[in-house]
């Protein structure tokens, strides 16, 4: 039997569809489309709600494969992998994409190595490659100075992760149709060496992803203290503080903060980069900002590549008086 | 406790360079280093050693200048340390890596815990801990940030999810990836360096692991790189020059009013 299908894997918590599940249908339909095939929503959990899983297929799924079991409620690696087998082996789907989230980036490799399948890892682009039919995935790679195009020539599926917030979510189209199958998980898959025994919800519910405008601080604030000079900038603009992994790793601020690829993609309307050079691990976590401005001391830096208004000077005579004039501008 | 540590030595990435011409890494220059969100790994096991006894191996996979990342490990105070390395392992992603990993973990003998970093900073994957989990077969935990405890063979974690933390009961042997916010990674010690200096850091290759050798290397590895370009640059910057007080203030001027015009203000 030959492999055919796109799949995405969608990601629900008490019962509800999440978010990254609509964008990866955003993705998953762009390549049924140009594969010529059907995109099925593979969803796990337990009582998940009927106008959900019809949401999947008014959002462009073709179909819904729905798991449950009371043992698939919460993710846990090892029941989420043995029925995510069995589906793969009962239907040979040729792409699998997952959100690279903490489950799909558990699950994923879990997954792929028992499948001997190819996968990759925070793709920003997938594509298909016209002669072959061969999904193209392509990566911020080598610290993320460079992109890079991989594919997987002869396993299957192919499997891929991509950024939460890297894609819209797919519209709702009324009127679509397709096949919901509700299915049983079989009882000897739900075996699990690990127990979730508690859940702490986190602090910080204003996450830079959710945010219209984010001011991040790159190298260029040079100490911790001069994060201070940028907090007024950012609360005139009524924006959520970001910080690059260098900005990070110094501790100037806290990893929740970090944009790129090895922290958070954001999408915001108002993207405004200070003393951020522009590393392409970074610019994979920000470039698709609505728009960019950057303040940078060095003509010459990456950042001013994607950005669409850019003042080259010092940053600490620029930050005071940009903070002046827009909070100015705001009374007007 | 016994605790096996896999390492992977990477280049120092902030000091990387793009050749801007042929569009390739310039290596020359570029240090090797233990990759930093290991050294996390390295703690966390060295921690639990003081706790509760036992031996932490580390393992690592790489050319034969790789060692040095090994005996780094031992400076640290690590017990010991192995290296796989082989041309028959050389362009292996991270399925094949995972395999030659689980491979060389099995050789080791019976263990508690494997420990990882999260991620390499050069690969930025994360893929391979899950991976050897599934090749041994065993649980893992990604995103752990603390180790409540261990007793009766388990292991209680906080696991660092989107919206908060899971606690976890794992059963043992387990493999976990850990995150910075679990410990400081400590200094090698001048007596460590001494030891590791003059520690035997055994090297294997294929024939000493019971492994499939069509499934290593760039042979086994299901994915290709088959393209490395730099972004195209898809937007027109409006750049000015601030040089001066007067050319700040005009700068500024010009921004307000582009934020204006796009009603951001």
């Amino acid at each position: 039997m030959e492999y055919k299908g796109v799949w995405i894997l969608t990601e629900q918590a008490g019962g509800r569809i999440q978010r990254i599940s609509h964008e990866l249908l955003t993705r998953g339909r762009e390549l049924a489309d140009k594969r010529r095939t059907d995109l099925t929503a593979v969803v796990f959990g337990h009582r998940v709600a009927q106008a959900d899983l019809e949401e999947l297929i008014a959002r462009g799924a073709d179909g819904v494969l729905a798991m449950e079991a009371a043992e698939l409620e919460h993710f846990l690696v090892e029941p989420y992998a043995a029925c995510l087998l069995k589906l793969i082996a009962e239907h040979r789907p040729e792409i699998l994409i997952a959100g690279a989230t903490s489950t799909g980036r558990t699950l994923m490799p879990y997954v792929a190595t028992r499948a001997d399948a190819g996968l990759t890892a925070d793709c920003t682009v997938l594509d298909i490659e016209p002669e072959t039919g061969h999904l193209l995935q392509t990566r911020p790679a080598i610290g993320g100075n460079i992109l890079a195009t991989i594919k997987t020539p002869r396993h299957r599926p192919q499997m891929a992760t991509v950024r939460p917030r890297s894609t819209q979510p797919a519209p709702r189209r009324p009127g679509r149709q397709g096949k919901i199958t509700r299915l049983t998980a079989p009882a000897e898959l739900l075996a699990s060496r690990i127990r979730r025994v508690g859940f702490v919800p986190g602090e910080d519910k204003h996450g830079i992803q959710d945010a219209d405008v984010v001011v991040t601080v790159g190298r260029g604030i040079k100490k911790a203290e001069n994060v201070k000079l940028v907090r007024p900038l950012a609360e005139a603009l009524d924006a959520s503080l970001g910080a690059t992994r260098d900005a990070v790793d110094r501790g100037w601020l806290s990893y929740p903060h970090q944009v790129g690829l090895s922290g958070k993609t954001v999408t915001p309307k108002l993207y405004v980069a200070v003393g951020v050079s522009g590393s392409i691990q970074h610019l994979a976590g920000m470039q698709t900002a609505e728009t960019i401005v950057a303040i940078n001391s060095d003509p010459a830096a990456q950042i001013f590549r994607v950005a669409d208004f850019g003042i080259v000077g010092d940053l600490f005579a620029v930050v005071p008086i940009l903070t002046e004039k827009i909070q100015k501008a705001k009374k007007m | 406790m016994r605790i096996i540590v896999p390492i992977k030595q990477v280049p120092e990435t902030s000091a990387v360079k793009m050749d801007e011409a042929t569009g390739t890494m310039i290596r020359e220059g570029v240090e090797a280093i233990v990759n930093p969100l290991d050294l996390y790994a390295i703690e966390t096991a060295l921690v639990l050693r003081e706790q509760y006894g036992g031996e932490v191996t580390v393992v690592s996979m790489g050319p034969p200048k790789a060692d040095r990342a090994v005996r780094e490990a031992i400076a640290m105070g690590c017990d010991r340390g192995v290296l796989l390395s082989d041309k028959a392992f050389a362009g292996s992603d991270t399925w094949a890596t995972s395999y030659a990993l689980a491979g060389a973990i099995r050789k080791l003998g019976t263990f508690d815990l494997v420990i990882c970093g999260e991620r390499a900073t050069d690969g930025d994957t994360g893929q391979v801990g899950p991976g050897l989990a599934s090749f041994l077969d065993l649980p893992v935990a990604t995103y752990v940030g603390k180790i409540e405890s261990a007793a009766d063979g388990h292991v209680r974690v906080h696991r660092l999810v989107e919206d908060g933390h899971e606690v976890l009961d794992v059963a043992l042997p387990a493999v976990l990836t850990v995150v910075k916010a679990i410990a400081s990674p400590r200094l090698p010690t001048l007596h460590g360096k001494r030891r590791a200096k003059a520690a035997q850091v055994p090297v294997w290759v294929p024939k000493d692991l019971a492994l499939d050798a069509s499934k290593l290397g760039l042979e086994g590895s299901p994915t290709r790189v088959v393209k490395i370009f730099k972004p195209k640059i898809t937007r027109q910057c409006q750049k000015l020059l601030a040089g001066d007080e007067q050319a700040v203030a005009a700068a500024v001027d010009k921004l307000v009013a582009f934020l204006r015009a796009k009603a951001l203000l």
